[in-house]
């Protein structure tokens, strides 16, 4: 053995990626370390275990579970806070105090509590894996009990439960198979997490935009339900807040966060805010459509790698039921580099920076477990999945960063540059893409963006030449790259309206900027234009902090446009 | 009891490799050879061959010396006792004071269940208005220093442990040098904070080993103060040379490095220190501040890097000056807010001042033309250095508030330092 890796010889058959349990004797206990097999060579495999190997032994007993690594499925996973292997936290807090201790794993779904069931599928159906049986009440959604995923082929119902309250252990439905095995069904399904769920009739394009509103994102590089997205960037760039966002406003019915290897001050925060906000859309708590899974960085490395793939898991879960949902993953960086010490300890040749060979295929797998799916009974569900990546030195040149570049749909870079100069969010307006469809129309999009290049491209030469040397109408488009950066493409996130600005609205802005910045300014000298400009931007900046059903909504708007109009008419 | 191992099969750097049985992972081992007698740990088990890690080093061990396995992991005394001892890496007194023996612990101990955590909200004051008023340190926060090699570090931290408000302040030494030992030593003694202290501390002549378990033992002690309801402080120095031991050690291990030498968990590794830091509900706390060279002043290197991803903001000591650029307390604005009502104005308006002073200069120095404002900006940008940020001043957090007004004062009109009208007319000093 060799930190958390050890080789156990074993008899009979065992699979790849089977979960085994060490047993660690100790003070005439026995407890039971889980892990899982990364490797068989011969009789002999090699294991992950999820936790501190201390103590351990050569010639320690090791069980195998017959099952691979696993989630477990079904009513009552919303508002739950997991650990990378789904062990509920606070109920284990509940249980062993203020530390976790090893070898205690929890049910993830609680067994006495009893949900409203009720029937949908009917004697004599023919059903395959994924269709529905029955709902249940959960929260604000049905959640819909479905033909086990695990099962192949057409199954006919034989008997289904009445309408009643029944536990996610109690037998809902039996079905017969088609060779009259009958194989009994609850609420309760269980589905290895590195396999992808696929009981859906087809996948469809992402094409509707997921507004987060957040302006640069929806705006310049939005996201499609769906699509896939990255957020690399420095440490102290704000990656985070810019999924703390995110996870509140965006347009989605379900929310999984993906606490992965990073500080648990940060899902600190998430845990004791999100049940005091209100989820714009349903006005209830925003905890009522957020699953956690929280694997921060002082807890086992093996169980980061589990994280996201339990997260994923779950999320595709819920877009059985025709939802959409989005999985935040933070940070995918991290699970990287869980992935490179498994691969140390297991002796593989390394790659770049010594991460295995297969982590591009590794990420492209896990990013194509997004998607829009028709289902079969003709509903659609989505997953989308952003992850932010954390590359050493803030460089984007490394292994993780680029093999992550390959496989999403849309980049937001955050630039250390922007975050020192405090504009938030740090998104690059520049270096960033986006393939999906914005809320506004592509060539009005981009013909803001090339003023904003040229602006840019001024900017470098002035702190060359100087102000002198620059021509007015260079100056101007300077001014105007300035104007768009500080009144729609920086946000603040401390004011309440500025920092959620819905679909519509954006459109409404997105049109008086521009006006502003298309509009020719026949301005004498710099000193007038500069003037004008820093008036329009505080003119703007305090319409932007003006909520849309105030009554001065309207006046403001008209005093930015009667600016602009005079000074183009003007002189 | 405990069966003698007469036969070591290789050795290497501090690293050695025998045939033993019933033997567990992590387990402690006694080498007794010519060289002396030394603790070793168990770093891997493969089938009947026991790797163990060394901590007084391998030199001078033979191959018949002996190993007897001890049948538990490392552990440390725990005790009031341990107040204005000091130890080493491998918590053999460092003082004259006696041997503890008894009351033992376990070190590296498991995490803190997130959902246990709350949400910090003290302020830890160290009458330093570079970090009180600009960048707070938060209870339950951890920080790390990043400098170059040379900077006052250790003084910085010598100062922050005789003046912030904390119970029991646990100094974790890593590489020190000798001199700087005895400076921490007899600055604490000086002050009579010597008492609420405990070092443990490993100089860079003693073995490699002993270096990669003072911020285990440090942090082990630190978290049974905590549970006992202490607010304490663990300043640890330096955490380079902390994960420098740990590539040492990788490397000897044959283990594959992944950047610029260092092995591929550096991250895990620095995270499941730092992560101890923590307020306990209904219980102490356990504040971090480490000190992070950064070889080369690059903030880039692998080390203060990934210190970086781990911790709640960073300082930057530079020139012998706390910078208020790229220094940030990310928790500040949790406890910020409830001091006095014109804190966070000052500390914005007096950044902002701050900046407009450094772009000046850099126009002065380009030989541009000055303006009258250019010039109320170096009388102000000069003042704020020396009673601001120099290291030496001295002052709580409502005085350096106040001198913050009076500096604003001398140098500018009301109108011109950006700040809200309600508070210019309630603390704008009249003259």
């Amino acid at each position: 053995m060799n930190g958390n890796m050890i080789t156990v010889a074993f008899d009979g058959a065992v699979a790849q990626n089977e979960v085994g349990y060490a047993c660690l004797e100790q003070d005439g206990t026995t407890q039971r370390l889980m892990s899982e097999i990364v490797r068989i060579r011969g009789r002999l495999a090699d294991m992950q275990v999820f936790e501190d190997t201390r103590d351990l032994q050569i010639g320690d007993t090791v069980i195998f579970s017959g099952h691979l690594l696993s989630a477990e499925l079904g009513p009552g996973l919303l508002k739950q806070i997991y650990d990378g292997l789904q062990n509920p936290l606070p109920q284990l807090a509940a249980q062993c105090g203020f530390f976790l201790q090893r070898g205690t794993y929890l049910n993830a779904l609680d067994r006495q509590t009893a949900w409203a069931f009720t029937p949908a599928a009917r004697p004599g159906d023919r059903l395959t894996a994924g269709e529905t049986l029955g709902t249940v009440p959960e929260g604000i959604f049905k959640h819909r009990i479905m033909v086990p995923f695990t099962l192949r082929g057409v199954y006919t119902v034989k008997r289904v439960a009445p309408a009643a309250d029944y536990t996610v252990e109690q037998e809902i439905a039996v079905l017969t198979d088609a060779d009259g095995v009958d194989h009994s069904v609850t609420m309760l399904q269980r589905w290895p997490v590195k396999l992808p769920v696929t009981c859906f009739a087809e996948r469809l394009k992402p094409v509707d935009t997921m507004t987060t509103r957040v302006r640069p994102v929806d705006t310049f590089f939005p996201v499609a339900l769906g699509g896939t997205y990255c957020i690399p960037g420095p440490f102290g760039a704000g990656k985070t807040v810019l999924q703390q966002i995110t996870s509140r406003y965006a347009d989605v019915d379900i929310v999984v966060l993906a606490a992965c290897g990073e500080r648990a001050g940060e899902v600190v925060e998430t845990l004791r805010e999100f049940p005091e906000l209100h989820d714009p859309r349903t006005g209830k708590s925003l905890m009522d459509r957020t699953i956690i899974i929280c694997n921060t960085s002082s807890m086992p490395v093996a169980a980061r790698e589990a994280s996201v793939y339990t997260a994923v898991t779950l999320a595709s879960y819920y877009r059985q039921m025709g939802l959409n949902v989005l999985l935040l993953a933070d940070s995918t960086s991290r699970w990287a580099q869980a992935l490179r010490e498994l691969s140390g300890r297991l002796e593989e040749i390394p790659g770049e920076e010594a991460f295995p060979a297969y982590l591009e295929s590794l990420i492209a797998n896990f990013y194509e477990r997004a998607g829009r799916v028709r289902l079969k009974d003709g509903t659609t569900g989505s997953v989308t999945i952003g992850g932010t990546v954390s590359p050493a030195g803030g460089n984007f040149d490394e292994p993780v960063t680029q093999a992550t570049l390959k496989v999403v749909g849309a980049f937001h870079g955050l630039s250390r540059a922007r975050s020192d100069a405090r504009r938030f969010p740090a998104i690059d307006p520049l270096e960033s893409w986006s393939k999906y469809r914005s809320v506004i129309e592509k060539e009005r999009v981009e013909a803001l963006r090339a003023i904003l290049r040229q602006g840019s491209e001024v900017a470098q030469m002035m702190k060359v030449v100087g102000e002198e040397g620059t021509s007015i109408n260079d100056f101007v488009t300077y001014l105007k790259g300035e104007l768009l950066d500080a009144v729609y493409l920086q946000q603040n996130a401390f004011n309440e309206v500025d920092a959620a600005t819905p679909a519509d609205r954006q459109r409404e802005m997105f049109a008086v900027v521009e006006r502003a910045m298309l509009a020719d300014y026949p301005f004498a000298d710099k000193g007038v234009s500069r003037k004008f400009f820093q008036a329009v931007t505080q003119a703007f900046i305090d319409w932007n902090q003006t909520a849309a059903d105030a009554p001065d909504f309207a006046s403001r708007r008209e005093t930015i446009e009667r600016t602009i109009e005079e000074a183009s008419r003007h002189a | 009891m405990h069966k003698v191992y007469h036969t070591i099969d290789n050795l290497a750097g501090s690293v050695i490799t025998l045939r033993a049985e019933g033997v567990k992972y992590r387990e402690l081992a006694e080498v007794t050879s010519r060289a002396g007698t030394s603790l070793a740990q168990v770093i891997k088990l493969d089938g009947g061959a026991v790797t163990l890690q060394v901590f007084a080093g391998a030199r001078g061990v033979a191959t018949d010396g002996r190993v007897r396995f001890l049948g538990h992991p490392m552990r440390v005394h725990f005790s009031d006792a341990l107040l204005g001892r000091a130890f080493t890496g491998s918590a053999v007194p460092r003082d004259k004071g006696p041997v503890l023996a008894d009351h033992l612990i376990d070190i590296g101990t498991p995490s803190v269940n997130p959902a246990k955590r709350i949400m910090p909200r003290n302020m830890v004051r160290t009458n330093i208005p570079m970090i009180d008023v600009f960048n707070s340190l938060v209870e339950s926060q951890k920080l790390p220093v990043f400098a170059r090699a040379g900077e006052p570090y250790n003084a910085l931290l010598a100062r922050i442990a005789l003046q912030a408000e904390v119970d029991i302040i646990i100094l974790g030494g890593m590489g020190l040098k000798y001199d700087d030992y005895l400076y921490f030593r007899d600055t604490l003694e000086e002050s009579g904070a010597l008492s609420r202290t405990v070092m443990i501390v490993h100089t860079a002549s003693d073995p490699i080993v002993e270096c990669m378990l003072v911020p285990d033992i440090a942090l082990a002690s630190a978290e049974q103060f905590a549970l006992q309801g202490k607010k304490v402080l663990v300043l640890l120095t330096d955490m380079t040379s902390f994960a420098d031991a740990m590539k040492e050690i990788a490397i000897t291990m044959e283990q594959i490095p992944s950047n610029r030498g260092y092995p591929g968990d550096l991250y895990s590794q620095l995270a499941s220190r730092y992560e101890k830091a923590v307020d306990f509900e209904g219980a102490g706390s356990i504040t971090i501040l480490a000190v992070t060279t950064m070889p080369g002043d690059d903030v880039t290197h692998p080390v203060p890097d990934n210190t970086g991803y781990i911790t709640e903001g960073q300082f930057y000591l530079r020139n012998g000056r706390i910078e208020p650029f790229g220094s940030l307390s990310r928790l500040k604005q949790h406890v910020n807010k409830d001091t006095r009502e014109d804190h966070r104005t000052i500390m914005d308006a007096m950044i902002k001042l701050y900046a407009s002073f450094k772009e000046t200069q850099e126009k002065q120095s380009m030989g541009f033309r000055m303006t009258e404002w250019d010039g109320k900006l170096l009388k102000y940008g000069v003042r704020f250095e020396r009673e601001m940020m120099d290291l030496s001043v001295n002052i709580p957090l409502e005085k350096a508030l106040d001198l913050g007004w009076q500096i604003l004062a001398d140098c500018f009109n009301p109108d011109e330092a950006g700040i809200p009208t309600k508070l210019i007319s309630k603390f704008w000093p009249k003259k």
